[in-house]
């Protein structure tokens, strides 16, 4: 099985309309998820990521339920069977 | 003088912390109607309007919390918006840096038609020659050795004003920083800050460091231009080399929002505030502070606005004129109320009571023939009448 990244409703537009994206490419880290969801889709790799190569500040990524910031980063693991959620994070005014 | 345009009606550009609002007018200014909000939920910071070339376009920076900021335009006055997939405005991956909000988009001269400027966070200048399709990161400013001791005002490390003054000279104030200004086109740039205080340092008068609010300059006279600083208010007669404190009347001299007159090099505006500590309107009374004189002397400009409980507070681009004879003078708070007046700032009107927090208020007189058929119509023209002209042959 692919890996699956969710795009939150906000991406959507960015991503063919698409809730979830499976990724062809070979994937070990959540950075190389991001990468090959970037490549298909630099509209969303543009809103998750900043010019860095960082999460932006009020996002999160998950790896199925946890949160990658608790754990490596971009670094963190996945596996064919993971699921990346990308989803805005409780903040705003 | 500049000569004044035609007058086919007004617009008042007005960007909030909740999205973008545009109000239109005719000519007379009597009466306005709004339409938006805009870019709904996002913070815009930034807004302008560039009728250059026939154009009649609206940008507008927008700060998504979530996903980054955006630079965004509409060609049928707000109704529909560009939409890249790609952010058109990033740092260089080598810079190290990362946008964090446009606060300042400027079209360039009349004579460059193509040229604009954006100032962002953290600060630097972006330029664009092909009207706003692509950008590249002001490489002097980019690697000025300042650039490591440039320290977070308030509102972040922000570049948000740009003044092009002619000639290959531009000047752009940032807080904190203070004013630099380049000689060649923006390939090197200098701190001219001398005579401009920074009350929140030990060294009172540095040479650069200081926390400008904002900086305005007139096209017919660029070398004379009014600063409103962080505590402080000076003009300078000598493109910048030299600042001299014209507080000369005024409540306070601290406040953000300054605006030049469309047509007179001396007279500007201010809204002061009454501390750092308290950044409300002196004695809650809702007033703009105007000179003819180049700040020689302040006048309060009150008829209309609110004398009483008025705790309120404008923001560095909340207050605008427009390019009208007499000039319309509009601005905006950080409560959601938007004030016009019609006669350079004798009198006001309220045109908005509760809009979201105001940050941003940019008025432009619309120029006419600005249809899309006209342009098309327009564009023929020019095409029929190259054609019939002599083909010059190379020898």
């Amino acid at each position: 099985m692919p890996v699956v990244v969710a795009i939150p409703g906000p991406l959507q537009p960015y991503a063919g309309g698409r809730a979830a994206v499976e990724l062809r490419e070979r994937c070990d880290t959540v950075g190389d998820a991001l990468e090959a969801l970037g490549e298909q889709y630099p509209g969303v790799r543009d809103r998750v990521l900043t010019e860095q190569g960082d999460v932006r500040q009020h996002l999160n990524v998950f790896v199925d339920e946890d949160n990658v910031r608790f754990s490596l980063g971009l670094a963190t693991p996945v596996s064919p069977e993971s699921r990346v959620t990308i989803l805005p994070a409780v903040s705003g005014g | 003088m500049i000569k004044k345009p035609a007058n086919s009606g007004v617009l008042l550009l007005v960007g909030t912390t909740k999205g973008a609002f545009v109000f239109r007018s005719t000519g007379a200014r009597t009466k306005w109607t709004m339409s938006g909000p805009y870019l709904r939920g996002e913070p815009v910071y930034a807004m302008a309007f560039d009728g250059r070339a026939g154009r009649q376009r609206i940008w507008a920076g927008t700060g998504n919390p979530f996903f980054g900021s955006s630079l965004r335009s509409s060609d049928d006055l707000g109704k529909t918006w560009s939409e890249k997939a790609e952010h058109a405005i990033k740092f260089p991956a080598e810079s190290g840096l990362a946008l964090k909000q446009i606060w300042q988009i400027r079209p360039g001269p009349a004579h460059r038609p193509d040229v604009m400027y954006c100032g962002v966070e953290p600060s630097a200048l972006f330029e664009s020659q092909d009207a706003g399709k692509t950008w590249t990161a002001n490489a002097g400013l980019l690697g000025h050795e300042h650039r490591p001791k440039w320290t977070p005002g308030g509102g972040g490390q922000c570049l948000h004003t740009i003044v092009p003054l002619g000639d290959g000279r531009i000047g752009i104030a940032m807080s904190t920083g203070g004013f630099y200004r380049s000689d060649d086109g923006g390939k090197s740039w200098r701190a001219r800050n001398v005579g401009v205080r920074a009350e929140f340092l030990p060294d009172k008068y540095p040479e650069f460091g200081q926390c400008v609010h904002k900086v305005v300059s007139h096209p017919s006279r660029p070398e004379r231009m009014f600063l409103q600083n962080h505590w402080g208010l000076y003009r300078s007669d000598d493109w910048g080399e030299t600042w001299h404190d014209i507080a000369n009347g005024v409540p306070s001299d601290f406040g953000f929002a300054m605006a030049i007159h469309p047509h007179d090099p001396d007279t500007a505006y201010i809204v002061p505030l009454e501390s750092d500590q308290f950044r409300c309107v002196p004695e809650a009374k809702l007033r703009v502070y105007r000179t003819r004189d180049a700040g020689k002397s302040w006048k309060a400009l009150s008829r209309g606005l609110p004398q009483e409980g008025a705790f309120e507070s404008v923001l560095r681009d909340g207050l605008d004129t427009d390019a009208s004879d007499p000039a319309g003078v509009y601005f905006g708070t950080r409560s959601g109320k938007v004030f016009a007046s019609r006669d350079e700032g004798a009198t006001w009107d309220m045109v908005a009571r509760s809009l979201p927090s105001v940050v941003c208020v940019k008025a432009a007189v619309m120029p006419r023939a600005t249809s899309h058929a006209t342009r098309k119509m327009a564009t023929a023209r020019r095409k029929k009448a190259s054609a019939h002209r002599p083909v010059r042959r190379a020898r």
